[in-house]
């Protein structure tokens, strides 16, 4: 489990993160929703050790990821999976090498069982037989999905997704939100998933946390998100235009800036 | 005013990047040394730098060389000094020419690649996800380039030296009429031990310098592909000038 207390983020001026106060249950897949610019990447982040916060803590199983030294934060990492929003696989390695990578860095597991553990986890993600391929000769979901394969190949305890149905075709997209599902339900972890996708994220979603401007506006089911009386959450699910959530982001006043600039 | 608060702001930032290149790089060395030891990535690194840059090393040396003999003889025939060809160029090409020219080869052909390689790992979110699979990046990527150009140079240096003396040979002896004895028997005993030993620290402090500029100019890069074609272009001219630049200095601390 994840709990998250009072994260404060600023960037020149602008709050990223304003007092977050929110937790992930094990054995759930928790959707942190959010327009662009409402501070999810940033709280991802900090979820991860991999941007420290200006205030706050975030506690996985009791520690404190924002007091931990390098070398506590990395052991804590080889029970993290991450995917990330495009694949970030090594382009000089090959499929097989990608995945096999955690495994060859932290333990000292033999080469035959690796080829196993590898074929394992690409017949998870339907691409077995594709070990030999360069990342490159591969279509965008199926990088994710390998992605996907090298996130889980240390049997992780929390994983991470990051956008993970972004760009991708409607079918991708399920096979990738099932993946999501089946991997939280069989090895009862943490799941973690970034996203603007409210379709497939009501789809995969136990939890729901939505972010505004680096705030929490709703924090909850589904079903509590979905029958919401609040404005803005409403205006977020239907996607409409007009609303509380104002589309442009300026200073100036329209008419003065047209009238007198 | 203005001015020169936009001139401090530009002096202020320069230092800051230079402290900043200096701790990278000297993080970069130090975890050289610490374990876990990734020798298959050395080596493959040495593939690259070193290897790699065999032939064009050798066709530079090569004409190099025999430029040099053609030069040579044309200066030293005018005092009747034909058979002292040998030494001026084997001198030329150890004390100076090898060290440099191998360099600003290898910095063409290998350094503008690392810094491409590097910034594209960056815009990929390679980086992070090293990090998210408790690898440090600095110790996996940029260490074993920079200990790889520090064991590369000299070799390619030594190798230049070699064939640079050979084209000298088939120009001066075959093409020339020098004579052979006089061409390599002056070698012995007009080339000293020092000469050999400045060439080899320069190559030592080129390949640091390549490999230094190349990684952290790529670990910087505004991750945008225009940012990391800037970063490229900076690497090669960075890299050509300070080559350039630190051989002045190490001429004038070796002699």
């Amino acid at each position: 489990m994840i709990r998250v207390e009072n994260l404060v983020k600023r960037y020149d001026g602008i709050t990223a993160s304003n007092h977050l106060t929110c937790r992930f249950e094990r054995g759930k897949v928790t959707v942190i929703l959010g327009g662009s610019g409402s501070g999810k990447s940033t709280l991802l982040r900090q979820l991860t050790g991999l941007e420290k916060p200006d205030e706050g803590a975030v506690y996985i199983d009791g520690k404190d990821l924002t007091t931990l030294s390098r070398k506590e934060l990395f052991e804590i990492r080889k029970k993290m999976g991450m995917l990330f929003q495009g694949s970030a696989l090594f382009n000089y390695m090959t499929i097989f090498e990608n995945i096999a990578f955690p495994l060859r860095e932290h333990t000292k597991i033999a080469d035959n069982i690796i080829k196993t553990i590898v074929t394992m986890k690409l017949e998870m993600v339907g691409l077995r037989g594709t070990e030999h391929l360069m990342p490159s000769q591969l279509s965008g979901g199926m990088m994710k999905r390998v992605g996907l394969a090298r996130a889980v190949v240390m049997d992780p305890t929390v994983i991470f997704y990051d956008e993970p149905t972004s760009g991708l075709d409607p079918i991708s997209t399920g096979v990738i939100g099932k993946l999501i599902q089946d991997l939280n339900k069989a090895l009862n972890i943490t799941s973690i998933v970034v996203s603007h996708d409210i379709d497939s994220c009501f789809k995969i979603a136990d939890n729901i946390i939505l972010l505004y401007y680096g705030e929490i506006i709703a924090n909850g089911t589904v079903d509590e998100i979905r029958n919401s009386t609040d404005e803005r959450v409403k205006q977020f699910i239907q996607g409409a235009p007009e609303g509380p959530i104002p589309f442009a982001r300026t200073a100036k006043n329209y008419l003065d800036e047209i009238l007198y600039d | 005013m203005e001015i020169a608060a936009s001139l401090g702001r530009f002096t202020l930032y320069r230092i800051q990047v230079l402290g900043r290149s200096g701790i990278f790089i000297f993080t970069a060395i130090l975890q050289a040394f610490l374990p876990p030891f990734r020798i298959s990535r050395l080596v493959k690194e040495i593939e690259f730098i070193g290897s790699k840059s065999f032939l064009i090393v050798f066709v530079t040396a090569l004409f190099t060389g025999m430029v040099l003999g053609l030069q040579g003889y044309y200066s030293l025939s005018q005092f009747g000094a034909e058979a002292a060809l040998g030494v001026m160029v084997a001198l030329s090409i150890i004390r100076e020419l090898g060290p440099v020219l191998c360099a600003l080869m290898v910095s063409g052909r290998a350094g503008s690649a690392i810094t491409a390689e590097i910034g594209i790992m960056k815009i990929t979110d390679q980086f992070p996800a090293l990090e998210m699979m408790a690898v440090d990046p600095l110790k996996y990527v940029v260490s074993p380039k920079v200990v790889a150009g520090i064991i590369s140079l000299p070799l390619l240096t030594a190798f230049f030296d070699l064939i640079g003396i050979a084209g000298g040979y088939l120009v001066g002896v075959n093409l020339l009429g020098v004579s052979e004895g006089a061409y390599i028997g002056k070698l012995a005993t007009a080339v000293t031990f020092r000469d050999i030993y400045g060439g080899i620290i320069k190559s030592l402090c080129f390949g640091l310098l390549i490999t230094w500029i190349a990684t952290f100019m790529g670990y910087t890069a505004e991750a945008t592909t225009e940012g990391v074609s800037r970063a490229t272009t900076n690497t090669v001219v960075l890299t050509a000038l300070s080559i350039l630049i630190v051989d002045y200095i190490l001429t004038s601390l070796l002699l």
